[in-house]
Order: C-alpha cells, then sequence, then structure tokens
C-alpha cells in the first residue's frame, strides 16, 4: 500500500536508466532459473536421452537428497551462520538405521524397533547433532564454521566407531521381525513418482511456509541482517540460532535415509563432501554468505542446476575431472554474478533515497 | 502546542533517583536524577561520554545499574530488558536505530513483535497498523511499507525507527539523537515529528549535542557533565549560552554544580 499517493519522482532521463537497470535487475534475479532453462535445452539438443521422463525423475531423484540438504543450509546461512557437519550427519543417519534395523543387543535379547521407530530415531539423532551445534553457537561463541567444523569429525567418527568402519549391508528388514519396508523411503513410488522426490517437495513447502509465513522465519532473515537490532527489538536470538542448526541437522538426517534407503545399506563414509554441495545450490540460489538474503525457492533452483548439471555431463561421457572443473566454474560465476546484482540494486536504492530527499527539500521551497 | 505553564506542570512520568553506574573502574553515572513528564519534551544533553546512551540503557534494562530508584508513574518499578521496558511503554530509538536493512518497513516496525493469526503473521493487519501509526505522525514521505529500509534515505529510516516506537500505545519516547546524521531538511521533519509526538501526550526524551534542536523543540533540559546530573531546567529560564557553559563546565552562575563539585567531577 502506499502512504501518499506516488509522486513524479525522478527527470525523465535518470527514468530511463531506472527501466534499463530493473529489466537487467530481473534478469540477474532470475539468473539461476535462466541457468537451469539453459542446461536443460542444451543438453536436451545433446543428448536424446536426456529429456526422456525416465530420465528426468531419475535426476530430480538425485536432486532431492541434496535439495533436502539446501534447505536446512539456507535457514543457517539466513541468519549469517554456515553447517560443515550435515555430510557427517547424512553417514551417521544412515548408520543409527543401520544399527537399529540389525537390531538392537539388550543384555541377552534383541530389540527390533517398527521402521517408522527407526527413522525417528535417525532424525532425532540428527536434529541432536543440529542441537550441538546450536549450543557451541549460542552458549559457547564458538564461530559457527569452527563449530560444526568440530562437529563434521565428531559425527564421522561416531559413526565409523559404532559400525567399525564397516558398511550395514541388509536394511531391507525381515518379514518375520515385522520390519520390512525401510526401502520405501529410496525406492518407493506414490503416484509414479519416487518417494524421495516427494519428500523433497514437503521439504520444499514447509521450508517455504516457515521462511515466508511465520514470525520465526522474519527473526531468521532479522538475524542475518543485523543481529544486534533482532535483539534491542526483542528477537529470541539464542531460540532462533538454536532452531535453525537443528532444522539443519534434521534435514541432514532425512536425506541419510533416503540415501541408506536406496541402497538398502548404510556406509559410514556416506555423505562425504555433501556439506560443499549443499552451499553451492543455495550460493547459486542466490543467497548471501553472510546473511539475510536468499530464499528456499532459490536453493531449489540451486540444487537442480548443479543435478540437472552433473547428470547431464555424465550423460554425454563428459571425464569426471572435467566436471569438478566445471562445478566449480559455475559456482564462482553464480557470485560474480550475485554480486553485479547486489551493485545495481544499491545504484537503485541510490536513485530511490536521492530523489525522496529531495521532495521534502522542493516543498518546503 | 502544549507546552505546560509553570505550576501546571503535570506528574513526572519517569523519574531515576541517584542512579549510579560503574564499567569496571570508570564510574560512568553518579547519584543522577532525571524527570521525564508526559506531553513534554526533554532535552538530555551533554559532553561526548558525559553518560547520556549509558543512562537510557540502564533505563532499557540493558545494563543494570548499580545503585538507585526508577519510578515509572510514581510506582518504583524494575527493568531487566528492553521487553520490560516494552511492557511498561518506555520505547527507546538508539543511536544507530537498530533497523534490520533486509527486512520491509512493516517488518521492521513489528520486528520481534510480529502480529499473527495462528502461526501464520497477519501481514495484512500489520501493515495497515503500520501505514495508519506513520499517517497519525503525518508522516508522507515513504512511497511505500514494502520497501526495504536499505532503499530508504537517512531522515526515512529515522522516521520509521520513530514510527516503531510509537506503534505500541507508548507513554514513553527516548530518542539518541535521532538527528545526528541528518540533513536540514530532514532534520526539520525529524523534530516536528518528536514535537507532535509530545503535543499527542507522550513522555519524549531527545539526546542531541544540537543547541538548534534543543532551543526549537525542549520543553526541559537535562545536562549531565561527566556522570553528574549539572541540573534539569525549563528550557524558558535558560539561554542557549548558559545551556552550554552547563555542558562545558557543569555550572552557569548559580545554576549547576557547585564548583568544588564540579572541580571533583573534573578530576575523577
Ligand atoms: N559497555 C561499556 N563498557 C565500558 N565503558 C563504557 C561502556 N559504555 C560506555 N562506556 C563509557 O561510559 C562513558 C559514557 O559513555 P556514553 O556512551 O554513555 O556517552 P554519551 O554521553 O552517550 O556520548 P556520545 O555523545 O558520544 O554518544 C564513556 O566514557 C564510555 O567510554
Ligand atoms: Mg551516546
Amino acid at each position: 500500500m502506499t502512504v501518499a499517493p506516488p509522486m513524479s519522482v525522478a527527470d525523465a532521463p535518470s527514468q530511463g536508466a531506472g527501466r534499463r537497470l530493473k529489466a537487467f535487475n530481473l534478469v540477474l534475479e532470475l539468473r539461476a532459473f535462466i541457468a537451469l532453462i539453459v542446461i536443460i535445452v542444451v543438453f536436451g539438443l545433446m543428448s536424446d536421452a536426456y529429456l526422456t521422463w525416465d530420465n528426468l525423475v531419475t535426476m530430480t531423484k538425485h536432486v532431492a537428497i541434496n535439495a533436502i540438504l539446501a534447505i536446512g543450509m539456507l535457514m543457517v546461512i539466513l541468519t549469517g551462520g554456515i553447517d560443515l557437519s550435515v555430510g557427517s550427519i547424512v553417514g551417521l543417519a544412515g548408520i543409527v538405521a543401520g544399527v537399529l534395523l540389525e537390531g538392537l543387543t539388550i543384555g541377552g535379547s534383541v530389540l527390533y524397533l517398527p521402521v517408522w521407530g527407526v527413522i525417528l530415531c535417525a532424525l532425532a539423532v540428527g536434529t541432536g547433532v543440529g542441537a550441538v551445534n546450536g549450543a557451541l553457537v549460542t552458549r559457547f561463541n564458538v564461530a559457527p564454521f569452527i563449530a560444526t567444523l568440530g562437529t563434521l569429525y565428531m559425527a564421522r567418527g561416531v559413526a565409523l566407531l559404532i559400525s567399525g568402519g564397516e558398511t550395514y549391508p541388509n536394511l531391507g528388514g525381515s518379514p518375520a521381525l515385522g520390519n520390512t519396508g525401510f526401502d520405501v523411503l529410496g525406492t518407493g513410488k506414490l503416484a509414479g513418482i519416487p518417494v524421495s522426490i516427494w519428500l523433497m517437495v514437503a521439504f520444499g513447502i514447509a521450508a517455504v511456509f516457515l521462511t515466508r509465513r511465520t514470525p520465526f522465519g522474519r527473526w531468521v532473515y532479522a538475524l542475518g541482517g543485523n543481529a544486534r537490532a533482532a535483539e534491542l527489538s526483542g528477537v529470541p536470538v539464542r531460540r532462533v540460532t538454536m532452531r535453525v542448526y537443528m532444522i539443519s541437522g534434521l534435514c541432514a538426517a532425512m536425506a541419510g535415509l533416503i540415501i541408506a534407503s536406496e541402497l538398502t545399506s548404510a556406509a559410514p563414509q556416506a555423505g562425504e563432501t555433501f556439506e560443499l554441495n549443499a552451499i553451492a545450490a543455495v550460493v547459486i540460489g542466490g543467497a548471501s554468505l553472510s546473511g539475510g538474503r536468499g530464499a528456499v525457492r532459490g536453493a531449489l533452483i540451486g540444487a537442480f542446476v548443479i543435478g540437472f548439471l552433473a547428470d547431464g555431463l555424465v550423460i554425454l561421457g563428459v571425464s569426471t575431472f572435467w566436471q569438478i572443473v566445471i562445478k566449480g566454474a559455475v559456482i564462482v560465476l553464480a557470485v560474480i554474478l550475485d554480486q553485479s546484482q547486489q551493485k545495481i540494486q544499491r545504484r537503485g536504492a541510490a536513485i530511490a533515497a536521492a530523489a525522496a530527499t529531495e521532495r521534502p527539500a522542493a516543498a518546503r521551497a | 502546542m502544549t507546552q505546560a505553564v509553570e505550576g501546571q506542570q503535570r506528574a513526572p512520568l519517569l523519574s531515576l533517583r541517584g542512579i549510579n553506574k560503574s564499567f569496571g573502574a570508570v564510574h560512568v553515572l553518579r547519584d543522577v536524577d532525571f524527570d521525564v513528564r508526559p506531553g513534554e519534551v526533554t532535552a538530555l544533553v551533554g559532553d561526548n561520554g558525559a553518560g547520556k546512551s549509558t543512562l537510557i540503557k540502564c533505563i532499557a534494562g540493558i545494563h543494570p545499574f548499580d545503585d538507585g530508584e526508577i519510578l515509572f508513574e510514581g510506582q518504583p518499578v524494575t527493568i531487566h530488558g528492553p521487553k520490560d521496558a516494552n511492557a511498561l511503554g518506555i520505547e527507546i530509538v538508539y543511536q544507530d536505530l537498530a533497523l534490520c536493512d533486509n527486512l520491509d518497513v512493516v517488518h521492521n516496525m513489528f520486528l520481534g513483535r510480529e502480529l499473527h493469526s495462528g502461526i501464520t503473521l497477519n501481514e495484512t493487519e500489520m501493515e495497515k497498523r503500520a501505514g495508519d501509526t506513520l499517517k497519525s505522525l503525518s508522516v508522507r514521505t515513504l512511497r511505500s511499507l514494502r520497501q526495504n529500509v536499505s532503499s530508504l534515505s537517512g531522515g526515512q529510516r529515522q522516521t520509521v525507527a520513530i514510527a516503531r516506537a510509537v506503534l505500541w500505545n507508548s507513554k514513553l519516547v527516548i530518542l539518541d539523537e535521532p538527528t545526528a546524521a541528518l540533513g536540514v531538511a530532514q532534520t526539520e521533519q525529524v523534530l516536528n515529528l518528536v514535537r507532535r509526538l509530545a503535543d499527542n501526550g507522550l513522555g519524549v526524551v531527545l539526546i542531541t549535542h544540537n543547541m538548534n534542536d534543543v532551543m526549537q523543540v525542549a520543553d526541559s533540559i537535562a545536562t549531565l557533565f561527566l556522570g553528574q546530573m549539572a541540573a534539569q531546567v525549563r528550557a524558558k529560564d535558560v539561554n542557549n549560552t548558559q545551556v552550554i557553559e552547563l555542558i562545558t563546565a557543569g555550572r552557569s552562575g548559580d545554576i549547576g554544580l557547585k564548583p568544588r563539585e564540579a572541580a571533583e567531577a573534573g578530576v575523577a
């Protein structure tokens, strides 16, 4: 709404410049989306297999894992933090599921949890690691980078300790024990679409709702924008910080469960360097690592860009080494474009502010 | 204007009695008495480091003070943090504004106290109340309530910060150097706004280094000198020179600290 009727603010020439700026800004704002379209079109032209329904579903399945990680990562990054521990949580969650599905030996007897119980336990462990991150950051004032670097090692170490370095090979469960069905997460389908894709959609919708429609979402952005101002305004800074790390841990555990379910086996090394993919998706999606700027939509598109690009290169038979180089180049390009968009927006803001200050002065004259 | 007539002044809204505050060995506030009356602008002046910001942070509950008492509407109160101050009807606009650049005007005005229906934000109601508040302050310089604060000029940002302070039916608004970074026209706007707040019956504390601001809008002037309240006087009883003497030397003629006190404060 407008408080006062909009006035003819700027003079004619700068209005034209402003419009050009606006159009250019729109292109930059949609850059991740445009990049995704370009990727789809280019690979679609170069390979007949790329644009088939089956391949699109397969690629989206690959994307789902990174997208769920990126959603949690985005929340943390919006507050101005970072979560390096998500890859290790992926591995740990899988191992927890592996242990519980093989049966917990308590005393002399072996305890088998139903599959939903196993899933809840693994998610709780991931959330718990997130809570440790949150506590390190809020209670002990450890910088997020260091705190989550520490838990990156600790969570991985614990996963290796529990498993003795071995892979849990049989997560299918047995009908006799009534704990079958774990493979549904990774291989099941609902209405013809893999369950993992539905999970990505569900996490995405929940995250959009949380960030855009709730006070908590406002506070997440406020923290990244100006933490001191948020605190003075009565935002429960510690609680919000705690929550975002817990959400990130939860998302990571979900991704870990999907991977373990897909393979019906859990390896303690699963998820190594996944944190970097998640950060890349968030950054390609237009979020600022210094916090306060970014959106769930962007992070999801970022995950699609990375996934569709990587799979396209594989289909074309590009060497793995080149794949790595290209991925890195895309990330750098994304950040460069982001910088120029910021510059343009600042210029637009300066024009608007100057126009606004001229007006009252003129009115007084 | 509702300039209070001498002898008919209303009872103080906020009274500080004997406030002492030290940071470690540094004694920043000494036995400070301070009164704010409703419907008046009380200027709080003093040199850099005199303790003005510290005093209002004590009122806000950000710094616990060592000794002394705060009375609000005649009742002793304890304030442990910004939330307590807000609950009493005290709102503070800090020196550096405390706005979030990446949020829009409405979200800044409601930050930390968002209206919600169920678990979702009530955007329409917040926007309406923000607009009403700005209208009631006759603010006409904001084009859209949905633009980010980063795109606003200094004066507009100050306006948003002040509007946020009056949004909550507050009784006392404290402004720490609201005109410090502003040009002539924008200073004028903000001072008009400050005057209007008082005319609407609020108690207003205005911290400033600018004597023109003080003389233009203040009803009462409190001068801090090296952490001591040199004098709190009616604005019409003093002239520019006297206020400057109070600020720089702690005394002027027979008002202010006794010569010995002023000298002692100087060496401390
Ligand atoms: N958190 C703190 N820790 C230690 N000393 C402080 C702290 N805050 C303020 N001081 C000291 O208290 C004294 C008063 O500072 P204060 O900020 O209240 O001054 P001021 O009157 O607001 O000055 P200005 O006009 O420059 O804003 C200064 O000597 C300052 O160094
Ligand atoms: Mg100050």
